[in-house]
């Protein structure tokens, strides 16, 4: 994209004439206005840019973003996303998702969506919770979460989103809060320059049916959010804590330092975004309350495209093949001739 | 030795799942086309890969007709069963015509599989074959005696004894041998130890003819007149394909074909699978609902969409179907019908799937639906739903069945350049542009697709505004969505054919039916008026809209009988439009109409009998 594309782009390009109708207070304004900002910044082409996503609240995303948009139906999304992208690998394809609808409805099409390594940006807002249905528990919500339909508390246990997504084959992994516009951004802008399956969790706050869900950790980020850095140690609490592995796999959290009953910061597990899958998976685990959640990119890998393969496998096969002759095809197998006498030939 | 002409045989291989009774009979078809014949064919197998050897449900038949004159069945009933094993005599000797030629495996007709058959004496020895000419072979030992001193081991020479029968009957109808054994070669190319076995026993079994003096008479079928052209072979599924590909290429679009394995619809997906060089993507979904969303997404992004199922998975669609009809997105939908409900009968024909194709979403959802009549004819249906669905910006389901899918027929082969191009054009003026502003033809919105600059815009599941698209609640507005959804649909109309009738515009019974029954139907209408009676039966291309060619003639003839491979769901549909007191001709076992089933049915209806007739013992929704 050319400079002046990107002068000429603000924020409000990116916004359209429609009334955002979510609840006051809801955390989908914050990651909206991140977006749109941050597209606008990047200088996208919004002709190129489609927003997809399947139902729930953040699923009304699509109608606010100056782009082409499709609201589909429910968990729905990576599939539409998917023949869209396969077929048109040139346009920047977005999925807009929630807990319900991409880990419960959906679950089925966001796993082979990154496991295909699908060129898809799937942004998912985890509040847990069903917000447009009016408050019942969801996947991701915690044992025991009374709701509507869990009076007595809910009895199943949740899904960890980034250990779904890690076993199934995301390429980029990321979270960060819906109030953090900076970190955002930043996630954001290496989720749109990422070729392959990228999954981002908002932890996002539902005023209405769940309301302070995540105020634990956004409230006190520096002791419950580990900012990742690319090559630097799991750190938090400025620096006075940090996370080591246990012999068995596990994390534990030690304080940093060289005196008696401290770690020192060398003896720490130390972040890396194209890390293995096993470290990977290993900080996955560090959820609230019993630790402070990672927030960054948790992890990068380089594989190819589904649309990459599929190209390719039709270039190949023009290149062996030669372009496709309809007569030929019709032609082919056993044919014979009925002349005009009626008989054959 | 004696040289008879017949002028149509009805042959029908049967034996185990694993016998090769499916590769017999294709061959056998190919002969009988290859020597000038019309041919239908009507493959019949379980839905049990290898059933256990021996059993009764393991039985896995192959029928042909082939014959001097134009035929459009596989036959009511075989003149000649070849039976491999007890059980597929068991199962298929009732069908057998009295008097007809019976040729037998004795070699499988060992105590275990006799039992296995529940054969409490052997049918070769009790008598019980009295009427039948019976050839008796040791096709087992006949096999492995002509193998003696090769490679294979004895499991892999038993497997060969298909080509035994092969040979035989190749002999028994004066099939020239050398085109069969180039075939065998060149199919066992990768393998030609298997190869070489096959044609030592294809031709032992041609000399065992010739030579053993069991058969007196070699039978002639002459060749058929057809219509000149060039002719090939051709399934349903095979059929359907073409037709995609091609009707992609009238429209100038890329062909997108998104599917889920499922009986009997899977094949298609692996023909398209090859053509990767005319630029047709093929996407394997992970379910069903995948396989239907994918559609709508590259349907959005501007390609000839395409998704394919049979009844359950069509079940799964539902919901993102009725996405495509709020959205007005031209997807085309596949359903190639086999028995139901729920898993039911996967490997058996049946149309019991109109209605759910007809209502099967939730909501007022209309679309336009089209049923092909036979294998060749699914060629032309799928270019046709392209086109309807191109044109008026709908999902348009297109319905085949098991029994079209995997049966043959030669086929004419069309003249690519005399296919009318329906060239696609997507919008890309932003000046004054509406998302759901209508062609005052066809209703259809403007098909914009995503990298139009300045055309940016938000479509969606939920009502939408008539103009603009946005989103909107108002009473009014969801009143007149709802009409135009239907009229868009209705307005398919303008674009059907002349209504296919056979026989008088009126008279005492009208014969109305659609989809795979055609053959048997017409062939019984044309047989009843060459004997002078006033018959006629009319043929349903497009079941929504119907046919606007119906409504003249409905009300010409004393008797309607709606023929159809289900309890009446279209019966249901003529009685409601036109008010007309249809009689139904019903048939739900999993097979197609026998000549005989019809005509018996319209006998009784021209003998004024007014009823419900059905083929089956038990009545179906009787309607009198």
């Amino acid at each position: 994209m050319s400079e002046a594309v990107k002068l000429k782009l603000s924020k409000k390009d990116l916004e359209t004439d429609q009334d955002v109708r979510w609840c006051p207070g809801c955390g989908d304004y914050a990651i909206l206005a991140t977006v749109q900002r941050t597209l606008a910044n990047l200088g996208i082409k919004r002709e190129n840019t489609v927003f997809i996503s399947g139902i729930g609240c953040s699923s009304r995303f699509p109608y606010y973003m100056n782009t082409y948009g499709f609201h589909t139906i429910h968990g729905r999304a990576p599939a539409i996303a998917s023949g869209l992208k396969i077929t048109r690998p040139e346009l920047d394809v977005w999925v807009i998702t929630g807990d319900g609808d991409a880990l419960s409805i959906g679950g089925n099409h966001t796993i082979h969506a990154l496991r295909r390594n699908m060129d898809l940006k799937i942004i998912l807002f985890n509040n847990q919770i069903y917000g447009l249905t009016k408050g019942q528990y969801s996947p991701t919500s915690t044992l025991g979460t009374r709701a509507p339909s869990t009076p007595s508390g809910s009895i199943d246990h949740p899904v960890n989103p980034i250990s779904l997504v890690l076993g199934a084959g995301a390429t980029f992994v990321a979270r960060a809060t819906d109030t953090d516009a900076k970190l955002g951004a930043a996630i954001l802008e290496q989720a749109y320059k990422h070729k392959g399956a990228v999954f981002v969790e908002m932890l996002q706050n539902c005023p209405v049916f769940n309301d302070g869900v995540w105020d634990a950790v956004k409230d006190d980020p520096a002791n419950r959010q580990i900012l990742l850095a690319d090559g630097q140690p799991l750190l938090f609490a400025k620096g006075t804590k940090g996370i080591v592995m246990t012999p068995d796999l596990r994390p534990q959290i030690v304080d940093v330092g060289e005196g008696p009953g401290q770690t020192p910061a060398s003896q720490l597990v130390v972040h890396k975004e194209a890390g293995s899958p096993v470290y990977a998976q290993f900080l996955s685990q560090l959820v609230q309350p019993d630790f402070p959640m990672p927030v960054g990119v948790l992890y990068r890998a380089e594989k190819p495209t589904y649309d990459q393969l599929a190209t390719q496998q039709m270039e190949d096969a023009k290149a062996k093949l030669g372009l496709g002759d309809l007569n030929k095809l019709m032609f082919s197998g056993m044919t014979w001739e009925v002349g005009a006498d009626g008989t054959r030939h | 030795m004696e040289t008879k002409n017949l002028e149509r045989v009805v042959i029908r291989f049967v034996g185990d799942s694993g016998d090769g009774m499916q590769l017999t009979g294709t061959e056998f078809a190919k002969a009988a086309a290859e020597a000038g014949n019309d041919i239908s064919t009507f493959p019949d197998f379980p839905a049990e890969i290898r059933a256990p050897a021996g059993s009764l449900f393991g039985v896995s038949g192959f029928q042909l007709h082939f014959s001097s004159s134009e035929i459009h069945t596989p036959g009511d009933a075989p003149d000649v069963l070849v039976a491999m094993n007890p059980a597929g005599l068991k199962t298929n000797l009732k069908d057998l015509i009295d008097g007809g030629t019976l040729i037998v495996n004795t070699g499988a007709f060992i105590e275990a599989n006799l039992k296995k058959a529940a054969y409490k004496t052997n049918p070769l020895e009790d008598g019980s074959l009295s009427k039948y000419k019976v050839h008796s072979v040791d096709i087992s030992h006949l096999t492995n005696a002509a193998l003696e001193g090769s490679p294979l081991s004895t499991k892999e020479k038993g497997r060969a004894k298909n080509f035994f029968a092969l040979g035989l009957v190749f002999w028994m109808y004066g099939r020239e041998p050398e085109a069969e054994v180039r075939r065998i070669y060149q199919q066992f190319a990768k393998k030609p130890e298997f190869g070489e076995a096959n044609v030592k026993v294809f031709k032992a079994g041609y000399h065992y003819g010739e030579t053993a003096e069991v058969f007196q008479t070699v039978y002639k079928v002459p060749p058929a007149a057809f219509k000149p052209g060039m002719y090939r072979n051709i399934t349903g599924n095979e059929a359907i394909a073409l037709g995609l590909v091609v009707g992609a290429e009238l429209a100038g679009k890329t062909l997108f074909y998104a599917g889920y394995p499922i009986t009997p619809a899977s094949s298609i997906l692996h023909s398209l699978a090859k053509y990767k060089n005319f630029g047709t993507l093929t996407f394997q979904a992970e379910d069903e609902i995948a396989a239907m969303g994918a559609a709508l997404g590259a349907a959005y992004g501007g390609s000839v969409a395409v998704t394919a199922s049979s009844g359950p998975g069509i079940a799964l669609k539902g919901e993102a179907m009725g996405l495509g009809v709020m959205t007005e997105l031209p997807v085309v939908i596949l359903n190639i019908q086999r028995g139901g409900p729920s898993t039911g009968l996967p490997t058996k024909t049946e149309q019991s799937d109109l209605s759910q194709s007809l209502y099967g979403r939730n909501g007022e959802s209309p679309l336009p639906v089209l049923a092909a009549k036979s294998p060749g004819d699914t060629f032309y249906c799928a270019i046709e739903a392209v086109k309807i669905a191109t044109r008026y910006m709908v999902p348009v389901i297109l319905l085949s069945d098991g029994y079209i899918a995997n049966g043959s027929e030669p086929w004419l082969l069309p003249n690519l350049e005399s296919l009318a191009k329906f060239p696609v054009e997507h919008r890309t003026d932003p000046n004054g542009y509406f998302v759901y502003e209508r062609d005052p033809e066809t209703l259809a919105r403007a098909w914009v697709v995503p990298g139009t600059p300045g055309m940016e815009h938000r479509i969606g599941g939920i009502e939408k505004d008539a103009l603009t698209g946005n989103i909107s609640y108002a009473p009014d507005n969801h009143e007149k969505m709802t009409k135009l959804r239907q009229e868009k649909v209705d307005r398919v109309a303008q674009d059907i054919g002349e209504l296919d009738l056979s026989g008088p515009e009126s008279g005492d019974v009208l014969v109305i039916g659609w989809g795979g029954t055609f053959g048997a139907l017409r062939q019984t209408q044309q047989a009843m008026a060459a004997q002078g009676k006033s018959v006629a039966h009319a043929h349903l291309r497009w079941l929504s809209p119907l046919e606007p060619g119906l409504k003249k003639i409905i009300r010409n003839y004393k008797r309607v009988i709606v023929a159809e491979l289900n309890m009446g769901q279209l019966r249901q549909v003529i009685r409601s439009t036109y008010l007309v007191d249809a009689i139904g001709l019903n048939k739900i076992q999993g097979q197609p109409f026998k000549v005989a089933e019809v005509t018996a049915a319209i006998e009784k209806e021209l003998g004024g009998a007014h009823q419900a007739s059905s083929v089956s013992s038990t009545q179906p929704a009787a309607n009198a």
